[in-house]
């Protein structure tokens, strides 16, 4: 039985009021917020823990690197990969996309050959592509959008061919929700020899995910998105594509052997981590993939698939807003994007903020998409494990009261 | 009650008239001072035209724009502000009306000097939002430097 009440009572934050109301955090898919046992372990580290990884003979560093080399093993596990060691920390989604593309791609990207992504792809998964295509006289291409926003899977042939290097493709678009079959495409790009890099800032948080059964070369994720501090993020890549790569950052840590004029590799997957690294935070990431299990990603799913099928339903009949994003609640995350003539997104969040209720409103760096939805920006309600009906009811009700406030005036 | 200072913002008579029908709405061709701004942070967007005279006074204006309510009623009061104006005095303007949304009070001549625009001060309940207001001025701005090279 899933418990949304005894979850909330995790979540310190939740406990907040605004300007005399109890706070409705609904802009999870910017940063979700933390629970206690996150916190504390944090806490916990600095208080009891704390030193430098893997150079330290004393007990103090042994045990930090035990925590430490402790969390990625948990990360790992998390989604699927066979072992730790294919798991790079970074600071966030951008950088484990930048770290493929300085490494991998500078590589393995030529003249001639053809990066594909989808029209959804956040800035973080689509501006480090139209660089290395630049540089390299690859050729950039944008796979279409259906009707309904989703992806076009009809004309995907003509997207993923022999010429395609590289696949990178969003698994749940943060701008509209979308989910994009992300197995049957990396099959498809597997069968032309391309690489396959997954965005999963808004999967891996919110869903089951597994690699192996996605079968792709990377799957760049954030922290701070799934329970866990800022500026701890990763990079899962497959052992045979990771022994390839060339570093990333070089400087300490990521040595074996150093000379005057040369250097030597450091073991994976320390040769991709350049510098001491946020040991802290990683720990406390490990803290909020034991909390998230501790729940289960398939209940963790199926309360946010109920709940946005009922936001859906509310939604239906207001007859002003615009709702962006397929409608079936497989192919949905639960992101809320939308859009209303009578008041500008900014407006509206400002309104909604004096509710209390927090939502993103802009163009949720994905600017080419919102063009193409023939708006510059939208407002955007995202949910999360602790989100309640009740929440939702806030919100449609402002919303409406909004409309009205905008519309003909009457408060 | 939280709602009294989204009231004094958006339900303000006077920035409510303004956002609904903003006023100088005409294109001026060949005006002296082109201006064309945006904010791709939100996608607001401001254009305005100054049609300056033989004294070197702004004899009319032109404002059209797309936006959120403060930076279209902003860009509306703008218009109407600079009327008459050397493009001295409307620097002096600017700088009493950046002076306002830095929270510093003006005094009862600049009051009257900034007219309408005194209204924006609704604006400082709602620290994100000032950027919203400041647009139009720092486009009038760019434009004049661009009219003068």
């Amino acid at each position: 039985m899933y418990d949304v009440k005894k979850i909330r009572e995790d979540f310190p934050i939740l406990s907040r009021e605004l300007y005399g109301k109890p706070l409705v955090y609904l802009d999870n898919a910017a940063t979700s917020q933390k629970p206690r046992q996150v916190i504390d372990a944090l806490t916990d580290y600095y208080t009891n823990y704390n030193a430098n990884v893997h150079r330290g003979v004393h007990t103090l560093s042994q045990e930090a690197t035990d925590l430490y080399e402790g969390a990625r093993t948990k990360v790992a596990r998390f989604i699927n990969a066979d072992e730790p060691e294919e798991i790079v920390w970074t600071r966030n989604t951008t950088e484990s996309i930048n770290l493929v593309a300085h490494t991998w791609a500078k590589a393995n990207i030529q003249a001639g050959d053809e990066i594909v992504v989808t029209p959804m792809e956040h800035h973080s998964n689509l501006v480090p592509w139209q660089q290395v295509a630049r540089e390299s006289g690859a050729k950039l291409r944008i796979m279409p959008l259906a009707e309904d926003a989703g992806l076009d899977m009809s004309q995907i042939d003509q997207y993923i061919t022999s010429r395609t290097k590289l696949l990178a493709m969003v698994h749940v678009s943060n701008g509209i929700g979308a989910v994009n079959p992300v197995k049957e495409l990396a099959a498809k790009a597997r069968k032309v020899g391309a690489a396959v890099l997954v965005d999963g800032a808004q999967s891996v948080p919110h869903m089951p995910v597994d690699v192996k059964d996605i079968d792709c070369d990377f799957m760049a994720f954030s922290g701070h998105k799934m329970l866990g501090p800022t500026g701890i993020g990763a990079l899962y890549v497959k052992r045979e594509t990771l022994e390839e790569m060339d570093p990333f950052l070089t400087g300490g840590e990521m040595v074996l052997e150093v000379w005057y004029d040369r250097a030597s590799w450091n073991d994976l997957p320390m040769r991709f981590e350049a510098g001491t690294p946020n040991i802290a935070d990683a720990v406390g990431l490990g803290a909020a993939v034991d909390y998230l299990e501790g729940i289960g990603m398939e209940n963790i799913r199926q309360h946010e698939v109920q709940l946005t099928e009922y936001a859906l339903d509310a939604f239906k009949e207001i007859e002003a807003v615009d709702l962006f994003g397929p409608l079936e609640s497989e192919r949905r995350g639960g992101i809320l994007s939308f859009h209303t003539d009578i008041v500008h997104p900014h407006d509206l969040g400002t309104f909604l903020d004096r509710d209390a209720i927090a939502i993103r409103t802009g163009h949720h760096c994905t600017m080419p998409l919102m063009r193409s939805l023939g708006v510059v920006a939208s407002a955007r309600a995202s949910l999360y494990l602790y989100n309640t009906e009740e929440e939702i009811d806030c919100l449609v009700d402002s919303l409406k009261r909004a409309l009205r406030y905008f519309g003909d005036g009457t408060r | 009650m939280a709602r009294d200072d989204l009231d004094e913002l958006f339900g303000d008579d006077l920035i409510l008239d303004h956002r609904r029908h903003p006023r100088n709405p005409e294109v001026i061709d060949g005006a002296a001072v082109k201006a064309d701004g945006a904010n791709p942070f939100c996608g607001d967007e401001v254009h305005l035209q100054l049609a300056i005279d033989e004294q070197g006074r702004v004899s009319d204006t032109g404002f059209q724009g797309v936006g959120c309510a403060i930076n279209q009623a902003s860009g509306s009061m703008l218009s109407e502000a600079v009327k008459g104006k050397t493009i001295e005095e409307i620097h002096d303007l600017r700088k009493l009306f950046d002076g306002l949304m830095q929270g510093r009070p003006p005094s009862e001549e600049e009051a009257a000097d900034l007219g309408d625009l005194a209204a924006m001060t609704a604006v400082l309940a709602f620290p994100i939002r000032i950027k919203c207001a400041l647009l139009p001025w720092a486009t009038l701005e760019d434009g004049i430097a661009e009219s003068r090279k």
